[in-house]
């Protein structure tokens, strides 16, 4: 089963600042260990949504880096909502974790 | 699409800091080194090891279905929060000074019933796998970040602990006759490439041994913690390998962070 996710959503006005930090190898099928290549395992899609209702999604490949951070940003978002990420990668595997937006500190 | 790739790469390579350092004081260039840390520091991976790692603490686990809960830190039974500046420490009940993750490692093995040999067949993180008290110990240091270092210094065993690790620091050794001492404890900045080489043994600088572990790597994406560090420095001195969690790490420990004692912990850190 893959690691929980980190997920920081504060507020800054009416926008969310979502940060998120994934755990995941991200490999890109053209490293070798011990002479072998290790396969192909990378994220291929993340989707946000903002309580139910996607409001980012990504296909990414290979060439982001392992442990990814992504960044964006949310318009219309208030305190308390519910932001959630879900990503997917190529051998299936999934993870979701989410987030309650933080008013301005 | 390749021109405009092109066009950001040359422009990166004119901004980065190691091309131009001919032009540059060694303080200049480390000033460049500590911004890229800086911005790198605002989102690091090490807080996945964190989550992970609380989750292991409260899960209850191993063949005794315990979770940590009850493990004794130094500040109680349970007490996470401040106990990892003030570490290490003696425990009466092992009659031994322990780092944090020797004392994670001895509460694993006594509440949940592992096995030493299993956890220190492979104690090291890799780039696919992460042992469980690796990621504890981040946990745990993570609830000291913002606390001065304060290990203590009032049992007899923790002044000899001290004591022991300056032998162990300034201990000469190996078929190249190395010890910490022989890059750390010099007068002056010494480095190696770009990296400086802090000495441990003034109050001053010595915050640098035990700042941002345990860390997460960017080279390779591993994380790290203080175990891992100072049994790398044996093998940089050519110097047999201590055993995992052993006293002589303790030791050492309790050397280089009483050292650094009154100095600001800022958290689990980003390494190069």
């Amino acid at each position: 089963m893959a690691d929980p996710m980190k997920i920081r959503a504060t507020l800054q006005g009416d926008v969310a600042d979502v940060r998120v930090l994934m755990a995941h190898p991200m490999e890109t099928g053209q490293r070798k260990q011990a002479g072998k290549v290790v396969p192909l395992h990378f994220i291929q899609t993340i989707t946000a949504t903002l309580n139910g209702k996607q409001v980012f999604a990504a296909d990414i490949s290979q060439a982001i880096s392992r442990n990814p951070v992504f960044a964006f940003k949310v318009k219309g978002a208030k305190a308390g909502d519910k932001i959630a990420i879900t990503w997917k990668d190529n051998t299936g595997d999934t993870r979701s974790d989410e987030t309650t937006v933080r008013g301005d500190s | 699409m390749r021109h405009a790739l092109m066009v950001g790469l040359a422009a990166a390579l004119a901004a980065a800091p190691w091309l131009t350092a001919s032009a540059q004081t060694e303080d200049e260039v480390n000033a460049e080194f500590e911004k890229f840390r800086a911005v790198l520091e605002q989102d690091n991976p090490a807080e996945l090891w964190e989550v992970k790692g609380e989750q292991l603490w409260k899960t209850p686990r191993g063949p005794k279905k315990a979770s940590l809960e009850k493990c004794d830190l130094g500040l109680g039974p349970g007490v996470v929060k401040g106990a990892y500046a003030q570490m290490p420490r003696y425990f009466a009940d092992v009659d031994r000074v322990m780092d944090a993750e020797a004392r994670i490692v001895h509460c694993m093995i006594t509440l949940q019933g592992y096995q030493y040999a299993d956890l220190a067949k492979a104690p090291f993180s890799s780039a696919t796998r992460t042992p469980d008290p690796v990621s504890i110990v981040t946990y745990v240091a993570a609830q000291s970040e913002g606390m001065k270092f304060a290990p203590p210094q009032s049992h007899p065993k923790e002044r000899e602990a001290y004591a022991l690790g300056k032998e162990i620091f300034n201990f000469r050794g190996g078929p190249w006759d190395f010890a910490c001492a022989s890059c750390h404890g010099l007068e002056g900045k010494k480095r190696i490439r770009t990296q400086l080489l802090p000495n441990f043994a003034d109050p001053a600088t010595a915050i640098a041994a035990v700042q941002a572990w345990p860390g997460y790597r960017m080279t390779g994406g591993v994380m790290h913690s203080l175990q891992w560090r100072l049994t790398d420095c044996f093998r940089q001195q050519r110097l047999p390998k201590p055993d995992y969690t052993s006293e002589t790490l303790s030791l050492l420990m309790t050397y280089l962070t009483v050292n650094a004692s009154g100095q600001t912990y800022k958290g689990p850190g980003i390494k190069r």
